[in-house]
């Protein structure tokens, strides 16, 4: 890792307000995304990856606040900008897409000029060229003729054609860092693979970061450099995405990659049930005292229940965040 | 095609009163004020006098055509002031929420809770009589349901995909209001509002009839209604034709409502083509 990263979050708290008290809905988030890199963010619903993007790109809303820590893009200071120079990153250097490219899209609007009105309001194109781009801005995500597309509305396409048009929004003005949060969850699997396929490789041509966020341990390790893994609003561990398949350190970790389903596994084992992890996922106003996995963990002992552990580092690079780490 | 119907017809109704109302010095056969006759007082309807004539002998038809400038001119004027308020109160309401959305309530609520004719009464009476008075009156009274509707669908539409994408790519809240929020609620906001035309000009009437809104004896048609009141069993020509003129423009404008919310929404209009 050379130079400063683009991004650095550091010990980042977010709170829960729910009308008597705060509760951490995260707390302890620390990672950074260099230029141009890739990072995964994976976890189970609610673990906070989400609300971790929203911070990041200030949109936490009421009942969710920043309670604590520091986000830097490229070593500013950003989450105590204001309204208006958040309105300049966002969109500009820093664009995100969504989960749903059904709705993500205003129904009204034809998607071309939802994509030209990207370069009218942060490039300061006029309306011309603006749509001029926005014709070569559907080509670069490769939509077929897209001079006629441009004047298609959202419903007149498929999904997987609505979440390239939502890559082509994102990617409009050249962002350094892109937040893709669960961005193919609602496509098929097929189209699944071409998606984040063009979402790669125009990234890796532009020089773009990416923060993927997924449930999809698999996906992420397909696309990220590096992986970190939350249970429960602090990250468990953080490793580089081929590491943390074939050594994971953390128990959770180590349940998520084991119950993942193999190709192959029933000739190879004979008929035998998928691995879980045994237990839920606590709630998140009552988080377990220690180490908030203590209660499903196998390796759990009296340490565990008192005292949460610390990030520890590792020597192949990353860390974990367990007592008893392998 | 039936949609399709809808917009032509009740386009045309709109145009033809409209139209009627612009060209009424050419179309009409007499003066409508000054050629009183009394020799000719209360003809009903006949070649001469195509729609009758009143108690002084006036031709209906003339008062008709005239009445329809200031019946229309009332319609819309009185009702685009209220449109405008009301998107701009409820929207901003919906959007922003908090202190403003409690204060937009209020004020709404307050317009509701005073019948909105009493109110224009009040205004009219500070303003004194005439036709800018009627305007400002009844655009300031009757905004309160587009607000509601405004508001309910800015409440709804902000919570939407993308309206929070928009935000996410670094749009301002103007911006997310007028391009993302504002199209997606047109469609019932135009159909409310010609609804609204439609009952701005019989509040117009009803104020004349008060003698509060245009003086007699210039015609609008609803004082030429209310003027008609005494002799509806005697000479009942004088209150159909500018209760008719009444009737088949509130059509129009109802139709064109219609027809107008289907073009304004992309999917009823790719399913037709």
């Amino acid at each position: 890792m050379t130079g400063s990263p683009l991004i650095e979050v550091e010990d980042l708290r977010i709170d829960l307000d729910d009308g008597s008290r705060r509760v951490p809905a995260a707390e302890g988030v620390s990672f950074r995304i260099d230029r141009g890199e890739t990072f995964g963010l994976v976890g189970e619903s609610g673990c906070g990856k989400s609300i971790t993007a929203l911070a990041l790109i200030g949109l936490l809303g009421s009942p969710l606040s920043i309670g604590g820590g520091v986000i830097r893009f490229e070593g500013r200071q950003i989450q105590n900008l204001s309204a208006a120079r958040q309105r300049e990153l966002r969109g500009n250097r820093i664009a995100m897409i969504f989960q749903e490219p059904m709705t993500a899209l205003n129904p009204v609007s034809p998607v071309g000029r939802q994509i030209a009105e990207m370069f009218v309001l942060h490039k300061g194109k006029s309306w011309r060229e603006a749509n001029q781009l926005a014709v070569e801005a559907l080509a670069s995500v490769r939509v077929p003729a897209p001079e006629r597309r441009v004047k298609d509305y959202p419903h007149q396409l498929s999904g997987g054609m609505r979440q390239r048009v939502m890559i082509a929004i994102a990617l409009a003005c050249g962002p350094d860092l892109l937040i893709a949060d669960e961005p193919t969850t609602a496509l098929d699997v097929t189209v699944q693979a071409e998606i984040i396929e063009l979402m790669r490789n125009l990234c890796a041509e532009r020089g773009t970061a990416i923060l993927m966020i997924s449930h999809d341990l698999g996906l992420v390790a397909n696309v990220c450099r590096r992986v970190a893994v939350m249970y429960a609003g602090r990250i468990v561990e953080e490793r580089g995405s081929a590491d943390i398949f074939r050594a994971p350190s953390h128990p959770y970790t180590q349940g998520l990659v084991d119950s993942l389903p193999r190709l192959g596994s029933r000739a190879a084992l004979g008929r035998s049930r998928l691995k879980e992890i045994a237990g839920v996922v606590p709630a998140i106003t009552n988080f377990p005292d220690g180490c908030r996995f203590n209660p499903r963990c196998a390796q759990a002992t009296d340490i565990c229940r008192t005292t949460a552990p610390q990030t520890d580092g590792l020597e192949a690079g990353g860390f974990v965040r367990c007592h008893h780490h392998a | 095609m039936k949609l399709r119907a809808n917009l032509v017809i009740g386009g045309s109704l709109f145009a033809l009163a409209i139209l009627v109302g612009l060209l009424a010095p050419w179309l009409a056969h007499t003066d409508p004020v000054m050629d009183a006759n009394l020799m000719n007082a209360e003809e009903p309807p006949s070649w001469t006098w195509w729609f009758g004539t009143d108690g002084q002998g006036r031709d209906i038809y003339s008062r008709v055509l005239y009445g329809a400038r200031v019946s229309l001119t009332v319609g819309i004027v009185s009702q685009l002031i209220n449109s405008v308020i009301g998107v701009a109160l409820g929207l901003s309401a919906g959007y922003f929420g908090g202190w403003w959305d409690d204060f937009v309530n209020a004020l709404t609520n307050l317009m509701l809770a005073i019948p909105s004719l009493i109110f224009a009464l009040a205004i009219m009476a500070v303003l004194g009589p005439g036709l800018t008075s009627l305007l400002i009156a009844l655009g300031l009274t009757n905004w309160s349901f587009t607000c509601r509707l405004a508001r309910a669908s800015a409440l709804s539409l902000r919570s939407q995909g993308y309206v929070q994408a928009a935000t996410v790519l670094g749009y301002g809240d103007l911006r997310i209001m007028i391009t993302q929020l504002l199209p997606n609620m047109l469609g019932p906001i135009v159909v409310i509002g010609t609804l609204g035309m439609g009952s701005a000009v019989l509040s117009e009437a009803a104020l004349s009839f008060l003698g509060l809104g245009v003086r007699p004896p210039f015609p609008s048609w609803g004082s030429m209604l209310s003027e008609a009141r005494d002799q509806i069993t005697t000479a009942p020509w004088l209150s159909m034709f500018p209760g008719l003129a009444i009737f088949l423009t509130v059509l129009g404008l109802n139709l064109l409502g219609d027809g107008l919310r289907d073009i304004l929404d992309p999917q009823s209009r790719s399913r037709r083509t």
